[in-house]
């Protein structure tokens, strides 16, 4: 089975306190450590599963720049098969259903016959891969969270729903899946496996090279737009509490007894 | 004006609790006109829903089919897609189904795409201006849309309070007949519903909820040493079950359990909208977080700013003092 998976690089919200710059328009980028978005991981795991069950190669792909080469690099030593970059000027500002018009663009160009994003990113809002494979017409499930091969035409997959349930569908092959994390457990990656795939070329293709009309994609493209970002404020924050880590708890011990949370 | 539509789910002949915060949503798009809800479904359940629906709205659109007794996005939208005027608003809950379905509806009708909207500060020549939230909820951002070719919108599930609308007595019309044959490359099979742990959390008044600050699974013991100590039980949010290192039925969120403690001790938890749609009854919020910008300290009553993995052994130490006084 070709296996494509749609990732991307975001400032990883784990590591990072997440500030506004100055001007407020965007946040501040300088020190942030930057990973594979986390839906994303498991997107390639799942691909690297499925492909060493059923044969065939994964290939991870983003709409980016220079800079998001390392995580395809990354996602090389986690075992893909190959990475490609889509890059262009003309694609900077794109909102997401630009992303998904360059995305749509790629696919079409090759025979995949599945397509795995991640359910969302950590700037995102879960749309790239519903948009994808509407624009393919391919059949489509979000929050993916277990995947069975049951023939050449057909999968079986679960799909996370309220309350911890799982709904069962079957869909048909070609189709795009957006993957929930927890699915599987990825595999790590070491300094090693990055270093022997630090050279492997990288092809970056353009909108020429996808015939895609720049007009349609990028910041002309894009219908939907960031004004300026701030700070949220959605409940009266929290009374913080102060002082020696002793007089913390002694402080959070009354609280605790005073709701009931301490006989 | 764009004809403003809200998509309805509904289970067991009940509307959605989202029903009435998607017309709150709709009345700050265009306070002057009442928004059509829009139902797909088959047979009495969905007449039920409908009905209900009409104290509270003007105009109730049905499409029933027996495709769309179960739920299935891609049937849900050639329905949709069939029904709906060009141009038109539809707004859509930010849930498991709304996430399936509303990122292809908005390419089908070659409408704008604006998801999981927080508030709506309204609509202005043709631009429609709402806040959203990235990066977990750290930061809010104002986002601008062209609904000049209309726009499919969805808003997360308690963003909106719902407002009290005038008594409406409204008509339901029957779509089902615009709707041609439905096929789809997708077929629902059923549902598994999610096991119940050795722990049931939604019985407890106090709990001791880790998050991704845990670090590892070694130091959940950390928080089960302060549970035991306090009659709590250990609870989760969902990085610790992606990790495995706490069993699903731990996991309080929209995607795990509901909860109704007294008290609740979010340890190294973020506080994901997904996470806080789990914490019903409104619990006296404890967080402890490293990270000061961490959007918890928001709903949070108390917060402290401290490692988990110091803070909480401290704290069960002074509790023990406590009890064996």
């Amino acid at each position: 089975m070709e296996i494509l998976v749609c990732v991307r690089r975001v400032p990883d919200t784990s590591e990072n306190e997440i500030r506004l710059n100055d001007a407020g328009n965007d946040i501040e980028r300088d020190e942030l450590v930057y990973s594979i978005n986390e839906w994303d991981n498991y997107a390639v795991e799942e691909a690297l599963q499925i492909a060493s069950r059923t044969g065939g190669k994964v290939t991870v792909v983003t709409v980016g720049s220079e800079d998001d080469e390392e995580v395809l690099r990354r996602q090389m030593a986690m075992g893909a098969h190959q990475a490609v970059l889509l890059a262009d000027e003309a694609f900077d500002g794109s909102d997401g259903q630009g992303i998904a018009t360059i995305l749509s663009a790629f696919v079409k160009k090759g025979g995949y016959d599945l397509i795995l994003t991640g359910v969302q990113a950590e700037d995102g809002a879960g749309q790239v891969g519903g948009m994808l494979a509407a624009m393919l017409d391919y059949p489509f499930a979000s929050l993916v969270n277990a995947i069975e091969v049951v023939d050449g035409k057909t999968l079986r997959v679960g799909r996370e729903v309220e309350g911890g349930n799982q709904e069962m569908h079957e869909i048909d092959l070609p189709c795009v899946l957006s993957i929930q994390t927890g699915i599987n457990e990825p595999r790590y990656v070491g300094m090693r496996g990055i270093r022997q795939v630090a050279s492997v070329p990288i092809p970056t293709l353009g909108a020429g090279d996808l015939g895609v009309d720049p007009a349609s994609v990028g910041r002309t493209g894009a219908r939907v737009t960031r004004t300026d970002y701030f700070v949220p404020v959605l409940g009266k924050g929290a009374e913080m509490l102060g002082g020696s880590r002793e007089e913390i708890i002694d402080k959070l011990i009354e609280l605790m007894r005073a709701n009931g949370g301490l006989k | 004006m764009p004809r403003i539509f809200t998509y309805i789910e509904h289970r067991a002949g009940v509307p959605d609790d989202t029903a009435a915060e998607l017309a709150a949503a709709a009345a700050r798009i265009d306070g002057s006109a009442a928004p059509t809800a829009i139902l797909a479904g088959a047979g009495p359940d969905l007449a039920a829903a409908a009905n209900a629906l009409k104290a509270t709205h003007a105009e109730i659109w049905t499409i029933a089919a027996d495709a769309l007794a179960h739920p299935n996005a891609e049937l849900a939208r050639q329905a949709l897609v069939a029904v709906l005027p060009p141009g038109s608003i539809v707004l859509v809950p930010h849930a498991h189904f709304g996430l399936d379905l509303a990122p292809g509806l908005a390419v089908k009708l070659k409408a704008a795409y604006i998801p999981d909207v927080l508030a709506i500060e309204g609509l202005e020549s043709g631009s429609l201006n709402v806040v959203r939230q990235e990066y977990g909820g750290q930061v809010s951002a104002h986002v601008r849309g062209d609904v000049s070719s209309g726009a499919v919108v969805t808003i997360r599930p308690g963003a909106i309070k719902p407002q009290p609308g005038a008594s409406a007595n409204g008509t339901v019309v029957d779509k089902s007949s615009t709707v041609g044959t439905l096929s789809a490359r997708r077929r629902y099979l059923n549902t598994v519903v999610a096991e119940v742990g050795e722990v049931d959390i939604t019985k407890h008044a106090v709990l001791v909820s880790v998050g991704r600050g845990i670090q590892d699974q070694d130091n959940v013991k950390i928080a089960e040493e302060l549970a035991q100590t306090l009659g709590a039980a250990v609870s989760c949010s969902r990085p610790v079950v992606d990790a495995k290192w706490l069993e699903k039925s731990r996991q309080v969120g929209s995607s795990g359990k509901t909860v109704k403690p007294k008290v609740y001790l979010a340890c190294g938890i973020s506080g994901s909208f997904q996470h806080l749609a789990g914490l019903k009854g409104s619990p006296f919020i404890v967080a402890i977080n490293k990270n000061p910008a961490a959007p918890i300290f928001q709903v949070a009553d108390v917060g402290i700013v401290d490692d988990v993995l110091e803070f909480l052994p401290e704290l069960t130490t002074r509790v023990r003092e406590i009890h064996g006084a």
